[in-house]
């Protein structure tokens, strides 16, 4: 490879080469100086920054680099564009909330960034080798931030069965992969889809597909392998969390997605089948359990795993309409939670504790702004128009129905009803709930940072609501 | 490009109420506030005038522009886009609203001086006019929709902006549920229409709906309902039998209030809507019947309650929905010009009329009974003289605005051959003659009834006062663009308007008519019939003042149905109101959602609720055993992957 080459296909992965380079800045300032928290902050937050709008100008122009490894452009810069977003949000929220938790160390950045490099290369790849680097680049990152709390053991808990269960889950994407290869004779993912339905009765084919589908499901919290989420999402700190949930969920989405285009998964009906069971599991399993919560951190992982099960439906309708829906769908999944999650760290003590429901009675009171903020938060993951969470779910119910899978859509709906309950509960202990007497009085530092994530959230919750063409004009050409 | 302004137009008025909604209670200075809100209307109406110009410059048929703002929603087979339409009918509303709106709002500055809800009062208002712009400008019917729904939504704020005060039997809050119930009702003859419409042309576009439309022939039925349920919508939102009941109960809101929303603009919508949709009506010839049937009879029925009103804007607000009655019945009988032609004069003396009494108001401390008025002349001569002017405009005395519209409504009306309907209409006509100089008499001359030693009535502030005298002018000239052949005009308005009903008016083979010299006998004996109502008020509050109690007192029966307004409201609530409170109490609350909905909803989460319970106890915290339900997960795939 010579280097002319090498510096254009480097450029031509502009986002990701940039916060690998970021993130390798962050790291040599953080190894030699002391203090470095607050420079270590800004320089992620411009960096993350410029990779969305590099992301953005890239869009439009598709192509491929390093020996076709690696998309470029289109589907790619799309998925680039909402990491980016994510990670910056997750930052400007972070920078009070690690003060506050005393982890402020500038390798939380670093990784996180590095993180997101690994997401985007999931999004990007065109290879089941580079999709797996980019999974494993993000998974490792994770578990060391989800027991990022040290002094904490919820936090090394997490950390722990996050890894342990991890490694587990990656053993089959692994044996999938290589079962793939050894039935379509390549480990080109366009070319694995485009000879599926040759190879759909090809029993070496279908296990390989089952196993890198548990691989997936695992990542993106469905069940029956779900069950780590509750107990990492609680113990990491809480941006992880948020982030996790969103990044996390929507670099996974972006995988399967590529790997289970529309075409394969039209063309092999028994691993349509396979997914739509674990949609259905996952949207009644997560709302259910969400209900019995009391913590709200428990009641967002349970959430999670029920959105999991919505985005699913629209893989499995496996048209334009649900293929588009997953995308605005992860869109604002990631805006809604990013924002939720955000809140939760606002209010939380040092020790980890006033996430629980009881704990946001009558927030409304004292602090008007940041209940009004979650109503919209909460309102978005209901699904209730005018928020962008009431499109996401239009678009991929409406796949599902054109699809011919309208008992899932019905289920999906159903479920949304349910999830309406602990949703809605917050809004009420919020709004309609007095303050118990001595309970203690929630402190909280004010960050303009963070204040200023949350209001672009719930903005841009509304904005894509109502203007929903903002984000499908730039998706309309992928599928 | 002025027409690519147009988005600036619509939304400055958002702007305005954003900035006076969200930051008003801090904005300490009302000049601020009361400039923003003005302000932002004011550049509207010169963006209009700009376009409008822009339009008259221009050959006819390059007159209709649609400009594109965003798509808006595209699902399966659906899509609407925030589009507008500018055409003749568009900006001629466009021009009403924002003109007559923008006086309204300098009015106001001085009308709600000291009010502590000032910076509410001007957001209403500014949400009001984004709320009609997209009204009346819209493309589609589903954007038409929005504003519909909007200006409902504004109208409802501001009956109620006064939420404590008592108003009637109950508090102006009752008044402004009132109007909104009704109106819903409309709404959904109006949702009914649309329907209909879209199951029928598969499109929401006006351009391509009219364009299907103009190949059918008359008398579809389909049709005929369409413009059915669309003509229920526009009765209640300009107030016709049988949804006229909250226009009066809408007089609680501030008087500026009355004068825009319930007046001048918002209750022309239904006029609007069918104007707009006259190729769809000019398919129906039974819903243009009872178009023509509902508009005179309400004409007449309206001014008949007016006649005893002893409230001075009760008497305007029954006179509105007459008037209103006048423009469905030239829309009945095919004269879709003649009716806006009235829209517009009618915007002009009835806002008139209705800020000069809210200066009465304003100077009597709140008073609104004419009874204890009186002798007013002398203390207001700016506000007498105005409100002479838009009396003499709205009872037909020419060469003034009202003339020339209520005129060529009447005249169409013969011509059309629907004489009962022409006779119902020159009754009315006689009878707002004499209700106005009632009013007028009984309000500005005479001996003052009121408490002359305490009262002290002073003339409108300057903010108040110019609004009038505009309105006055324009009630004096504003007749002009539409006279008649037959006077040797041109009728301006008809002309300008023809491109946008050639269609319809095609449709209806209706063909411009010669002049007839039956068209001067009309035109005199509509003259002659308002001046005798003129005489005949003024005699019998002037002069003979023991007459109407005397009348009053001999056909006591009459004067009651009059005065009780024939006791529709006691009707409505007889048959409709009542019987649904009674169900919903019965039946519908103890009953079925007690017992039934109650039963259920709270079975079903307790029965979740359990389940959910029991399932969250899987979650051990053990990660072995979370490695074992993965497990699980992996053989029943695997095998059920295998096995097919």
């Amino acid at each position: 490879m010579d280097l002319s080459l090498l510096l254009h296909d480097t450029l031509a992965i502009g986002p990701i080469s940039l916060i690998t380079l970021v993130g390798l800045v962050v790291l040599t300032i953080e190894a030699l100086h002391n203090k470095t928290e607050n420079i270590n902050c800004w320089i992620s937050l411009v960096g993350l920054a410029a990779a969305l709008v590099l992301s953005l100008v890239q869009l439009p122009t598709t192509g491929t680099a390093f020996s076709d490894m690696i998309a470029t452009g289109g589907y790619a810069s799309f998925f680039s564009a909402v990491f980016a977003a994510a990670g910056l949000l997750t930052v400007m929220l972070s920078k009070s909330y690690i003060k506050k938790q005393s982890i402020e160390h500038g390798e939380y950045y670093a990784i996180l960034l590095f993180a997101i490099v690994g997401m985007m290369l999931m999004a990007a790849a065109t290879d089941l080798v580079t999709l797996f680097l980019g999974l494993e680049l993000m998974s490792l990152s994770f578990y060391i931030l989800a027991g990022f709390v040290r002094r904490r053991n919820e936090s090394n808990e997490a950390a722990l069965k996050y890894f342990l269960l991890g490694a587990f889950a990656t053993g089959f994407l692994l044996y999938g992969i290589a079962l793939l290869y050894g039935s379509a004779g390549t480990t080109h993912i366009p070319s694995i889809v485009g000879k599926a339905g040759m190879l759909a009765s090809s029993t070496m084919f279908l296990i390989g597909c089952g196993l890198l589908l548990i691989g997936f499901a695992f990542k993106i919290a469905a069940v029956p392998f779900h069950m780590w989420v509750p107990d990492v999402y609680e113990g990491s700190p809480t941006t992880v969390s948020g982030f996790m949930s969103t990044g996390g969920k929507a670099a996974a989405f972006a995988a399967v997605l590529v790997v289970f285009a529309p075409a394969l998964v039209r063309g092999v009906e028994p691993v349509r089948d396979v997914l739509a069971v674990i949609a259905a599991l996952s949207m009644i399993v997560g709302n259910v359990i969400a209900i019995a919560q009391t913590s709200i951190k428990r009641m967002l992982a349970y959430s999670s795993i029920a959105h999991a099960g919505y985005i699913l439906v629209g893989v499995i309708a496996a048209n334009s309409y649900g293929a588009q829906g997953v995308l605005f769908y992860l869109v604002a999944y990631t805006m809604m939670n990013v924002g939720a999650f955000g809140i939760l760290s606002y209010l939380e003590s040092e020790d980890g504790k006033n996430v629980s429901f009881d704990d946001y009675r009558g927030l409304s009171a004292s602090r008007p702004t940041l209940a009004l903020l979650m109503g919209i938060f909460m309102f978005s993951l209901t699904g209730i128009p005018p928020f962008a969470g009431f499109f996401g779910k239009y678009y991929v119910f409406a796949g599902a129905v054109q699809a011919g899978y309208t008992w899932l859509a019905i289920l999906g709906v159903l479920m949304s009803v349910i999830s309406a309950y602990y949703y809605l509960r917050l809004v009420v202990l919020m709004y309609f709930s007095e303050r118990e007497q001595d309970a203690p009085v929630i402190a909280v530092p004010t960050s303009g940072l963070g204040m200023a994530a949350l209001v672009l959230s719930a903005i841009a919750l509304l904005g894509f609501g109502i203007y929903p063409s903002v984000v499908l004009n730039f998706i309309s050409h992928f599928f | 490009m002025p027409f690519q302004l147009i988005s600036i137009a619509v939304f400055l008025p958002l702007v305005g109420f954003l900035i006076n909604g969200l930051l008003g209670s801090r904005i300490k200075s009302e000049k601020a506030i009361g400039v923003i809100g003005s302000a932002t209307v004011g550049i509207s109406f010169v963006i209009a005038c700009a376009m409008f110009f822009d339009m008259l410059g221009s050959p006819p048929e390059e007159r209709s522009h649609i400009i594109e703002i965003f798509k808006w929603i595209a699902a399966g087979s659906l899509n609407v886009s925030f589009a507008y339409q500018i055409d003749q009918l568009s900006i001629l509303m466009m021009l009403i609203v924002t003109g007559v709106g923008f006086l309204i709002h300098v009015y106001s500055i001085g009308y709600m001086h000291g009010d502590p809800g000032f910076w509410r009062f001007f957001a209403y208002l500014n949400l009001f006019i984004f709320a009609m712009l997209n009204l009346i400008m819209a493309d589609n019917f589903l954007l038409l929709f929005l504003g519909w729904e909007g200006v409902g939504l504004c109208s409802y704020l501001l009956i109620g902006f006064w939420y404590d005060r008592k108003f009637d039997k109950g508090t102006t809050g009752d008044a402004a549920k009132k109007a909104f119930i009704v109106n819903r009702i409309g709404d959904f003859g109006f949702l009914i229409g649309m329907f209909l419409i879209f199951e029928m042309f598969g499109t929401l576009t006006f351009k391509d709906v009219f364009t299907q439309a103009s190949t059918l022939s008359v008398g579809n039925t389909t049709i005929m309902w369409m413009t059915l349920a669309l003509f229920l919508g526009a009765t209640g939102k300009s107030a016709q039998i049988p949804l006229f009941v909250w226009l009066p109960d809408a007089m609680a809101g501030p008087t500026p209030v009355s004068a825009l929303i319930h007046a001048a603009t918002m209750v022309t919508a239904g006029i609007y809507m069918v104007a707009r949709c006259a190729v769809l009506f000019a398919l129906a010839p039974t819903t243009l019947m009872v178009v023509a049937i509902v508009g005179a009879t309400t004409a007449l029925f309206a001014a008949s309650i007016g006649l005893v009103q002893n409230d001075i804007k009760k008497v305007l607000a029954y006179s509105t929905i007459s008037q209103l009655g006048y423009m469905f019945l030239a829309l009945g009988v095919g004269a879709f010009a003649a009716g806006l032609f009235h829209v517009m004069t009618h915007a002009f003396f009835k806002a008139l009329l209705f800020l000069g009494s809210g200066a009465v108001i304003h100077a009597m401390h709140d008073e609104q009974d004419i009874q204890k008025m009186g002798g007013l002349k002398s203390h207001l001569p700016i506000t007498y003289k105005t409100f002479l002017v838009g009396t003499l405009a709205i009872a037909g005395i020419p060469p003034l605005a009202g003339f020339f519209s209520k005129d060529e409504i009447l005249w169409k009306a013969f011509s059309g051959g629907y004489w009962p309907l022409w006779v119902m209409g020159l009754i009315g006509a006689g009878l707002t003659a004499f209700y106005m100089f009632r009013l007028l008499s009984l309000t500005f001359e005479g001996k003052p009834r009121w408490d002359q030693h305490h009262l002290h009535p002073h003339e409108a502030p300057k903010t108040m006062a110019v609004p009038l005298i505009v309105l006055a002018g324009l009630s004096v000239v504003g007749g002009f663009v539409g006279i008649p052949h037959s006077l040797g005009g041109g009728n301006a308005i008809e002309q300008w308007l023809d491109p946008v009903f050639e269609v319809a008016n095609r449709k209806m083979f209706l063909t411009p008519h010669a002049v007839v010299p039956l068209e001067y006998v009309l035109m005199i004996a509509s003259v002659l019939v308002a001046l005798a109502g003129i005489w005949l008020a003024r005699t019998w509050y002037l002069k003979k003042t023991e007459v109407p109690e005397q009348l009053a007192s001999r056909n006591r029966g009459v004067y009651n149905l009059f005065l009780n307004k024939y006791k529709v409201d006691e009707l409505y609530d007889a048959i409709i109101v009542n019987p649904i409170l009674k169900t919903s109490e019965m039946f519908l609350w103890k009953v079925f959602d007690v017992k039934i909905i109650d039963g259920i909803v709270n079975g079903i989460p307790r029965l979740i609720g359990m389940f959910s319970g029991v399932a969250r106890k899987i979650q051990t915290g053990v990660t072995q055993n979370y490695a074992l339900a993965f497990v699980l997960g992996v053989v029943l795939i695997l095998g059920f992957l295998i096995t097919k």
